[in-house]
């Protein structure tokens, strides 16, 4: 390549190119809305977060119990229809410790965000890679203690503020 | 083509302007399930690679190929996403297998349109966010100017572009598949509601949600599967350009690019005597005649009024659209290519019911991605 | 199986913001890699193109869109997609359509512009989790890597210290390639380390730069390829898995969709041991750690221990096993889709003995590239030889 080519193409600019509007740019806002069908599997899980209850689906083929609920088993792709309320409590699987927002604005204090995997779910395991591990937030904690395999268990938002939303569980917080 | 391939199965789910009791994964899902009876095969067991047909601004989901695999039986295993109409995703099936990778290939499209709160801004990102988005022109616009044009060019007429309308939303009613059947006068179309002048509300197709998932394989496994494969004998596609401003407006080059591949595959010479019936573009009513027109039917400017001697009816020389096409059916927005090639299989193996064409062996299927976009594909199928 | 070979690569620089547009960086790479064999637009018969979300653009059917500037006027056109593994599934793509019979000369392009967007690109990477289940709680794409960094790093007890010397190699290395934006031949595990936390265990230089660049590559089949150079590099195996979407029912401490992309790419290059039959790799490395894990699921070493090679000096340029002499997306930077396809160049060149100052030495013959993509889920792995 070096062999063949001197010079490669692309220009390179500077924050200040622009503020001294040496280049010109065309600004749009994309304002897409949307309302997602919840449909069957993930509709019941709503409606379970709503009265404060995590429901997790059994497959009636491999046994696996597996959350948030689906219509179909992806490893058996045979139905799951059997659903399973499950404990609020869990284990930290994993967990950062984030000083970025979303799009990428600092802050002091962390978020921490974890995988927790529910009881009363599938265990990883020899026999099994698979588990029942939700995305979710830890909270009343010092970040500095957190750690894998710490025992969590849900905070939900007062019944009367629930929408049927994942954000009825305000966080995890850890079991002392 | 020497490596044949076939259509093993077919499934579908919703074609309803609204599927409120069903995620897209469900809808998916129901469609899967039902291909895969169809067809005879165990997803987890049989199928070698899995094509999705998908954007992400329709799915409202930054890299929606994350959310195919699960309700396909797909979980690891060969999954890739085509930004392109089912067509597309049938020729990706079609060369996935010619190349000797995969013998039973898996292609998925599905519409959620009634999930867009805001469908007519989303599409206005597809235009040229510089040049020509700031304009702030709702996108039918583009399908406006090509009629204007065309009309213009080919001396086609109004009344020719509604009489479109009033024979697939009849044909429609035939249709239990379809949403739109509808009984229109002329009038009723020429004197409705209009979009885009000279382009009227009810030329244009209305959206309609649904899944089609088709099972393909090579020779020797599809006839080990059924007794009635149907076969792709040639499949083409080609794009023109995306600019506006120096496209043509009067003709489909890009469609007849698309259709000289697919026809020179199959070794169809004379499209008017080889095939049966066809499902093609109808997203606009005068997009039916243009496309007849560039698929090398008739000459330029005579779709207008071979359509008003009742050639493409049902029982007419060459059936166009029985199904009801989009404007019958519903617009499936990327799922629409499968829809006409569901359509087309049923033909092809005699199960379209009240809508069948008697004795239908060959048959064309054509697809466009929509305005503003110059993309477009062919298909010749057979029993 | 028809043969399909390589026969020419071109690239532009990979820069923090680009002048050009999209449709421009698009031309630029396919004008030089066509020029590099010697070839017009008139001489190829399809166009596979690459690009990552939408979002970056803010444009809908972005693949449409940019076309012409790919050189997808009045020919077969698709765009394939995986997500941050579609810079090396567009080689697959394009390889199916010439081992298909159906095309004999196809120009595949990869391009990114991830600075449209305002304010920052990492921000179009919230609608890439579940809009029901995870999108309400306001995910940052660094989330899912400092989980998944963690799991890794706590299963196996790695040390942060020796996972920064993979960022050190591939910016040293990197600082040998011309149209690199993050090389430094003098950065030291040290940097790495006292840079800025972003997401614990993530920090600032662990992280590849959002970049904007392409990068374009002629294929062409045997008989083609045979009359137009007589350095042609075959695509020997192609390979490519998807997990399942529900990445939090998985233990994300190995790669195992890579691992069965890789056995799917090695079955059909006809690879019984890869740590011995291959010379160079491009792992994918967007982050540090995940070249390791990449390595892990390639099978060029057991899991867990990938960091062995770099702590031996097994992973160098002139090491036993070369991983990423380009300088990777950790060094040359990381336009999405154009750095994977960036890495199917990188071995192009090398095979070809012509990656000049970057050049492996010792004659190498095979090589492996590999991108990963999605929710932690997607595997595509290319393996070229002469």
């Amino acid at each position: 390549m070096t062999v063949r080519f001197k010079q490669f193409p692309g220009v390179s600019l500077s924050e200040e190119d622009f503020r001294q509007g040496k280049v010109l740019y065309q600004m749009d806002e994309l304002k897409a809305e949307y309302a997602w069908d919840s449909g069957i599997a993930i509709g019941a899980y709503l409606a379970g977060l709503k009265r404060g209850v995590i429901l997790g689906v059994r497959c009636s083929h491999c046994r696996k119990v597996v959350v948030p609920p689906r219509t179909v088993c992806e490893w058996c792709f045979r139905p799951m229809e059997e659903y399973v309320e499950l404990p609020d409590t869990g284990t930290v699987n994993t967990f950062s410790l984030c000083y970025i927002t979303w799009d990428m604005r600092r802050i002091s204090e962390p978020e921490i965000p974890a995988v927790i995997h529910l009881d009363g779910t599938s265990e990883l395991g020899p026999s099994s890679v698979i588990m029942g591990g939700i995305l979710h937030k830890l909270g009343e904690v010092d970040p500095k203690e957190v750690h894998i395999g710490m025992r969590v268990q849900a905070v939900w938002k007062p019944a009367a503020e629930r929408t049927g939303a994942i954000t009825d569980i305000l966080y995890f917080k850890p079991i002392r | 083509m020497s490596d044949r391939v076939a259509i093993v199965g077919v499934g579908w789910s919703g074609f309803r302007p609204k599927t409120p009791d069903l995620s897209y994964k469900e809808l998916m899902y129901e469609a899967a399930v039902r291909a895969y009876a169809d067809a005879g095969v165990d997803p987890r067991r049989d199928v070698d690679s899995f094509v999705t047909v998908a954007e992400d601004f329709i799915e409202g989901t930054s890299i929606f190929d994350e959310y195919v695999p699960d309700q396909l039986g797909a979980a690891l295993k060969p999954v890739h996403t085509i930004t392109g109409d089912g067509l597309h995703g049938l020729a990706t099936g079609v060369m996935l297998i010619r190349s000797g990778i995969a013998r039973v290939v898996v292609v998925e499209g599905h519409s959620k349109a009634s999930n867009l709160l805001t469908p007519d801004t989303i599409l206005a990102y597809a235009q040229d966010p510089v040049l020509n988005r700031p304009l702030r022109l709702n996108t039918h616009f583009v399908a406006g100017m090509e009629m204007h044009r065309y009309l213009y060019e080919s001396g086609t007429t109004r009344e020719q572009c509604a009489a479109v309308v009033v024979k697939n939303r009849r044909n429609a009613l035939r249709n239990p598949l379809a949403a739109y059947g509808a009984d229109l006068s002329l009038e009723e179309v020429l004197f409705g509601p209009p979009l885009a002048w000279p382009l009227g509300k009810r030329e244009t197709a209305a959206t309609t949600d649904g899944a089609i998932v088709m099972v393909l394989a090579a020779e020797e496994v599809a006839r080990a599967l059924r007794q009635d494969p149907i076969w792709i004998r040639g499949i083409g596609w080609c794009n023109d350009s995306p600019s506006l401003e120096s496209r043509e407006w009067g003709n489909l080059p890009y469609i007849q690019e698309a259709a000289q591949m697919a026809y020179q595959q199959a070794g169809l010479r004379d499209p008017w005597n080889e095939v049966d019936v066809a499902e093609i573009d109808d997203t606009y009513a005068y997009k039916e005649l243009q496309t007849l027109e560039a698929l090398g039917f008739c000459g330029y400017g005579e779709a207008g009024s071979l359509l008003e001697s009742g050639a493409f009816d049902l029982d007419g020389e060459l059936p166009v659209n029985p199904s009801g096409g989009s404007l019958g059916v519903g617009h499936m927005l990327d799922a629409t290519g499968l829809m006409r090639t569901l359509e087309a299989v049923f033909q092809l193996r005699g199960e379209a019911g009240a809508h069948q064409v008697e004795g239908a062996e060959v048959a064309l299927v054509q697809s466009w991605r929509g305005v503003p976009t110059t993309s477009g594909a062919v298909a010749i199928l057979s029993n | 199986m028809r043969k399909v070979a390589v026969i020419g690569a071109g690239m532009t620089r990979f820069v923090r913001r680009a002048l050009e547009t999209p449709k421009e960086l698009s031309w630029e790479a396919a004008r030089m890699a066509l020029e590099s064999c010697e070839l017009t637009m008139d001489d190829i018969d399809a166009v596979c193109f690459g690009t990552a979300p939408d979002a970056f653009d803010g444009v809908h059917m972005n693949g449409e869109y940019a076309s012409d500037g790919a050189g997808g006027w009045r020919k077969p056109f698709m765009r394939s997609y995986v997500g941050g593994g579609t810079g090396i599934f567009v080689p697959i793509q394009g390889w199916y359509h010439v081992a298909s019979g159906m095309f004999d000369v196809v120009l595949v392009v990869a391009e990114e512009k991830m600075s449209s967007y305002y304010p920052h690109a990492q921000a179009a990477f919230l609608t890439i989790f579940d809009h029901t289940t995870e999108r309400p709680l306001g995910p940052n794409l660094l989330w899912i890597f400092a989980l998944e960094m963690n799991r890794y790093m706590s299963t196996y007890g790695l040390k942060k210290e020796d996972i920064a010397r993979v960022a050190v190699l591939h910016k040293r290395n990197a600082a040998a390639h011309p149209c690199a934006l993050l090389g430094d031949a003098n950065i030291t595990v040290e940097d790495v380390l006292n840079s800025e936390v972003l997401a614990w265990p993530v920090q600032r230089l662990d992280v590849s730069p959002v970049s904007d660049g392409a990068v374009a590559i002629v294929l062409a089949a045997e008989h083609v390829a045979k009359r137009l150079t007589d350095k042609p590099v075959w695509i020997e195996g192609v390979g490519w898995h998807l997990d399942t979407a529900y990445w939090t029912n998985r233990d994300l401490v190995y790669p195992r969709y890579v691992e069965y992309a890789a056995r799917m790419a090695y079955e059909m290059a006809g690879i019984k041991e890869p740590r011995k039959e291959i010379h160079i790799a491009e792992p994918y490395d967007p982050f540090d750690y995940k070249a390791l894990h990449h390595l892990e699921g390639l099978q060029l070493a057991p899991r867990g221990r990938a960091i062995e090679l770099y702590l031996d000096g097994t992973a160098e340029r002139d090491g036993d096993l070369p991983i990423c002499p380009s300088g990777g997306l950790l060094g040359v930077g990381n336009p999405i889709a154009a750095a994977g396809l960036m890495k199917i160049a990188e071995l192009f060149w090398q095979l070809r003995g012509e990656a000049g100052e970057r050049q492996v030495p010792g004659n190498p013959r095979r090589g492996v590239a590999q991108a990963w993509g999605d929710l932690m889920q997607v595997g595509t792995v290319v393996v070229m030889g002469r």
